[in-house]
């Protein structure tokens, strides 16, 4: 069935192919620094350790004492120093940016009036966010896995209990980070689509969910707060930790997904009502 | 929306309201339980002042009531320097649980009169006693039988130790749950960790208990000074009896006969031998003053007795931590299972905690172990894994005055300082110090209570001083890494004395055991055992002496490690489900979505030839302002129809109506008989240029087009790129990105883009903008082109000139309305402007000024 009065060869499922879109955001020049620093970072945390000489010989250790202890602790030092804000920043971008960056070219209107739907656009937009994210996401703790694999061997994970772990069990558990870190941080990307459809400009729709991630984190450091701050959307944002224990409680795991889903739920339905209501003026 | 779509709407909306429904009862059902309502009631409890003597005591007490009476006690003690508000979290949780609580202020503390009798059974373990006589007299709380309560007892520190000595003396008692507490108070105060002979070693944490121990002088300093609070004078609080012996001891070091015998009296291990109600014991593994030694022979003497026990180590105590709510949640349980036989058993098991190697920014990770049983207690002793120690005979010294010292812990301020109990502040010197390392460990190992070592230390020959006749040193376990990095787990420390030693320098032979700890020590590392002749926590002997210290021939290490289950979580049920709701619901939209879109066509098949009508078009903005007011007009196939008005007069507005982009708030448009929303299909009949070019700035301009098309979905044969291209007669620009465009080159572009596919209604708005006269007179002739194949075009202008020379019909508007339509001769004819005479360049201008002027005076 062909739809109702439209040129011949239109259909509206098949505007704004994820292909086409793919292409729009890989020839971004943003798009192409944010994933090479993400891949150049494990180079420069390498670097830095091989630099830097650390004389202290009492006192405990730290999470950055262990970065060299073998490959695998060099990925999830990677993950631990970036979790908490350079990957919010990354998944605030790809998402923040996606309509507002449209919105300020003012190609928007052009592409709505092609037509492609408001729906599909914001879907397709998003998707493509989320492939770029989830990209990001797997590139860093691979080209650290590289890295680290190459600089400080293949042994034992030391998790943060404490505990070896074997290289291959330790390292599917590795896997699985980026895929909790992917749902955990879907409430910076429902957030960042929100702000996205709702602003002309780019930098302040990823500066907002940004700025929203770092009120939860400071928030989060407000004792008196107690049980409320489960609530905040970046609570659970280092649970990851908890893949690799032996065995694995998923209580943290469970509740970082949830929260981060249930946000990101909100978020998008917002953004989505907001998207299709509004009058396009820019 | 059809009749059946809104029934199916209507059906998953009660579904999607009946299962948040669902969530929130059982959300507000969670929290009721666990705010249930709590009554306090302050009372004043006399009791007998002591033995000897005919005056009271008056005791500040809290009763805290549960929902439902009657039901059993629970005595819930305070620490050292507390007072009974120092235990109301505590007391208000057993409470909701559903137990009548009483919290009181020991003797000597909070507003309760008397002194600080230190736990002795003739005041503060009487007044317990007192306590639970005065419970049983009250109605609402449960009976075993005349005069015996339903009771439990828990408390930490200065109230574990209540806790097992009012359970050891009155049989009243029917659960309890000490934590953190001391076995032997002379003990802890006076520790010897070596003894000549063997030490037991089945269970984990067995510590030598030998006589004649090293005053823990810092720690007795801050306890001491805690008693004072509040009260003037050197002995505060204290009886005069209590305050001798600590001057007696701080002064000299070494306790007097009389004081063993007092902190002996204080001490559950004189009766805990005759405790049999269940006992749920929980000890610290940081922590300096009443270590895992204390609990180990505690639950040997309840063990021996018979009590049901379950014993907990937990990554915290007096340097790091209080025991949390989770642990308070299974004291809870504890007192749930044994006095009122409600929820599961919690079982004899061992449970350890394993804390983490480094901190993360939520603090230490860790996890917890669970083992059947305590080692040793039921026959079979604990494994302990023997690692060679090297190192020869090394000299050391203890300084005069016993400066300067190591340092291994900060006594009271760990708590206050999280970092020095994560970190260590642990700090040998040189001279002072013997080690002896084991090899790298080839694989992990968890240390699991306290290790095992056989010294010999002889006296030693200096300069200036004789062969002292004992020694006084401190024996630590460090895990060192490979990188030569020394933590001291625990920061614990085994004081030991020896002696009398040999003046000839014949060595003496000692078993130490090392302070009880949990540490995993991961590959690679090493274990070293440090020998220093001093520590600032201690009381050190003023005269300088040497000693030299070696291992005895089989002097290996022996690891005590407990194997056990890692206590798995339970699968988080509620976190699950919440995502399974979550799912459905968002599965549930996206069906209601996909129904309404597929429904939502408006076409009327009468007008299917006509490009554009416009009837009742309003579009008011929140505000008040009205852009476009009820405005209707046609445009036939084939027209060039200008779109003419002063700016502000809404045509952009209009045209962005037309795109689908603006929702008007009144009337319609029909594009080819299709009504006009966001997103209509019949949009793509329509190329439009409005308000400026819009293109991605980081492309070439070629590729903008091409993605362009691409993002319609449409076959790339029907796009006819080329020929547009040649339209905006770019040249070699268009492999250039557009961000280096001037403005008539994207203006140009985005015109070409219009014009992609051969749309049937071409919408212009203002094209000239920013051409020069050459361009604008091509795009004339592109656009009578593009009407002669048979194409609409609509052209928005303010340039009257525009309209007239481009245009067959003009609509013209003024402030959001129609005010005329026709043909630019029927437009001149009604403004009533005269032909002749005026140059036809300026006609319609006139016209258009009379139209305007009349209405502004309208």
């Amino acid at each position: 069935m062909t739809t109702h009065g439209a040129a011949p060869g239109y259909r509206a499922t098949t505007t704004l192919p994820l292909r086409v879109e793919l292409v729009r955001q890989l020839r971004r020049r943003r798009t192409v620094l944010t994933l090479g620093f993400l891949a150049l970072l494990p180079f420069l945390l390498w670097l830095a350790f091989r630099i830097g000489r650390d004389d202290r010989t009492r006192g405990g250790a730290t999470l950055a004492d262990l970065a060299t202890a073998s490959g695998l602790n060099f990925v999830m030092f990677t993950l631990f120093s970036t979790v908490s804000f350079l990957l919010v920043v990354v998944v605030a971008l790809f998402f923040g940016d996606t309509v507002a960056s449209e919105a300020s070219w003012s190609s928007l209107r052009y592409l709505l009036a092609a037509p492609v739907p408001r729906g599909r656009l914001l879907r397709q937009k998003a998707v493509v966010a989320a492939l770029l994210s989830v990209f990001a996401l797997v590139l860093l703790p691979v080209v650290a896995m590289a890295v680290g694999v190459v600089a400080y061997g293949e042994t034992d994970l030391i998790s943060p209990t404490g505990q070896s772990l074997a290289f291959l069990p330790a390292a599917s558990r590795l896997a699985l980070v980026p895929a909790y870190l992917a749902l955990q941080l879907a409430w910076v990307a429902g957030l960042a689509l929100l702000l996205s459809v709702s602003t002309d400009a780019p930098l302040g729709a990823v500066g907002g969910a940004v700025m929203a991630s770092i009120l939860s984190q400071i928030l989060e450091t407000i004792n008196a707060l107690g049980d409320l701050r489960d609530y905040l959307p970046t609570r659970f944002n280092s649970a990851w930790a908890d893949l690799l224990a032996s065995p694995i409680d998923w209580t943290h795991l469970a509740s970082g997904a949830f929260s981060g889903l249930t946000y990101a739920t909100v978020f998008g339905l917002a953004a989505w009502w907001r998207f299709a209501t509004k009058d396009i003026t820019s | 929306m059809s009749r059946t779509i809104r029934r199916r709407l209507l059906v998953v909306l009660v579904i999607t309201a009946v299962i948040a429904g669902a969530g929130v009862m059982l959300a507000i059902r969670a929290t009721a339980s666990s705010t249930r309502q709590v009554a306090t009631e302050n009372v004043t409890i006399d009791v007998p002042e002591g033995p000897g003597s005919a005056g009271q005591v008056h005791l500040d007490a809290t009763v805290y009531r549960p929902a439902v009476t009657p039901a059993p006690a629970v005595l819930v003690a305070h620490g050292f320097g507390g007072s009974k508000n120092s235990v109301s979290t505590e007391a208000t949780a057993l409470a909701r649980r559903g137990f009548v609580v009483l919290a009181w202020s020991a003797r000597g503390f909070g507003a309760s009169t008397g002194q600080i009798g230190l736990d002795s059974p003739d005041y503060e373990v009487a007044d317990a006693r007192a306590l639970v006589d005065w419970l049983a007299k009250r109605p609402d709380v449960v009976r075993d039988g005349p005069g015996d309560p339903r009771v439990g007892v828990t408390g930490a520190s200065y109230g574990g130790a209540l806790a097992l000595l009012l359970a050891g003396t009155d049989r009243r008692v029917d659960a309890l749950a000490p934590e953190i507490t001391w076995n032997d108070l002379s003990q802890a105060l006076f520790p010897n960790a070596a003894s000549p002979t063997s030490i037991r070693t089945a269970t984990p944490a067995a510590g030598a208990f030998a006589p004649d121990g090293v005053f823990k002088r810092d720690w007795a300093g801050y306890f001491f000074g805690a008693g004072l609070a509040g009260a003037g004078g050197l002995c505060g609080r204290f009886p005069p009896e209590v305050c001798a012996a600590y001057v007696q001891a701080a002064t000299t070091g070494s306790p007097t006969p009389e004081i063993v015998q007092l902190l002996h009296r204080s001490s559950p291990a004189a009766v805990a031998g005759n405790i049999t109600a269940p006992t749920l014991l929980i000890q610290g593994e940081h922590d300096t003053l009443f270590g895992l030694d204390q609990a180990d022979a505690t639950a040997r003497q309840l063990a021996s007795a018979g009590a049901p026990l379950k014993v907990i180590w937990y990554a915290g105590g007096h340097d790091g931590g209080e025991p949390d709510a989770a642990l308070q949640e299974q004291v809870g349980a504890w007192f749930d299972y044994h006095l009122r036989r409600k929820g599961s058993d919690p079982g004899t098991g061992f449970d350890y905690q394993v804390p983490g190697i480094f901190g993360t920014r939520s603090g230490v990770a860790q996890r917890t172990v669970h083992a059947p049983t305590y080692p040793g207690l039921d026959g079979v002793p604990v494994q302990r894994r023997e690692l060679t120690l090297h190192g020869g005979p090394q000299p050391v010294i203890r300084p005069p005055g016993g400066s300067p010292a190591a340092l291994s812990s900060l006594p009271g301020l760990s708590s206050a300082l999280p970092a020095v109990a994560t970190n260590g502040v642990a700090m040998d010197l040189p001279g002072q110090t013997a080690t002896f390392s084991t090899d790298p460990l080839p694989d992990s190992l968890e240390i699991t209570g306290a290790p095992q070592i056989r010294l010999r230390v002889a006296a030693a020959q200096t300069n200036t001083t004789a062969p002292p006749s004992d020694a006084v040193l401190f024996v630590k376990l460090y895990d060192v890494g490979p990188d030569g990095r020394r933590t001291l787990p625990g920061a614990a420390v085994a004081p030991v004395r020896i002696g009398p030693l040999a003046a000839d320098g014949a060595p003496t032979e000692v078993t130490v055991t090392l302070a009880g700890v949990v540490r995993p020590v991961q590959a690679g590392h090493r274990l070293e055992v440090a020998v220093a002749t001093t520590d600032r926590g201690y009381a050190l002997p003023p005269q300088p002496a040497g000693y030299t210290v070696s291992l005895a021939p089989d002097g290996h290490l022996a690891v005590p490690v407990v194997p056990g289950e890692q206590a798995a979580a339970p699968l988080p049920v509620v976190q699950l489900a919440g995502l399974g709701i979550l799912t459905a619901l968002v599965l549930a939209l996206g069906i209601v979505a996909a129904l309404r879109r597929r429904h939502s066509e408006d076409a009327d098949s009468g007008m299917a030839g006509v490009p554009l009508v416009v009837s009742g078009l309003t579009k008011r903005y929140p505000g008040g302002l009205t852009a476009v007011d009820d405005l209707s007009f046609r445009v036939e196939h084939g027209q060039v129809l200008g779109l003419l008005g002063p700016n502000g007069a809404g045509k952009t507005t209009v045209l962005r109506m037309l795109m689908g982009l603006v929702i008007p708030t009144g009337g319609q448009l029909r594009v080819f008989g299709h009504r006009v929303s966001a997103g209509s299909p019949v949009l793509s009949r329509v190329g439009s240029f409005v308000e400026g070019p819009g293109f991605l700035p980081h492309l070439t301009g070629a590729a903008n087009l091409r993605l362009y098309w691409a993002a319609t979905g449409r076959p790339a044969a029907d796009a006819g790129i080329e020929e547009t291209l040649e339209i905006a007669g770019l040249g070699h620009a268009v492999h250039r990105r557009v961000g280096t465009y001037s403005q008539g080159m994207k203006q140009r572009l985005a015109i070409a883009q219009a014009m992609l596919g051969k749309p049937d209604l071409l919408v212009l708005d203002e094209p000239t903008n920013g051409l020069d006269p050459p361009q604008i007179y091509a795009m004339r002739e592109v656009l009578r082109d593009f009407a002669a194949r048979g194409a609409t075009v609509l052209v928005s202008s303010h340039l009257l000139a525009e309209v007239e020379q481009t245009c067959s019909h003009v609509v013209v508007m003024h402030r959001g309305r129609l005010v005329a339509a026709g043909t630019v001769a029927e437009i001149v004819a009604a403004a009533g402007v005269g032909i002749d005479g005026v140059d036809s360049r300026h006609q319609l201008e006139e016209a258009f000024l009379q139209l305007v002027g009349r209405q502004a005076i309208e």
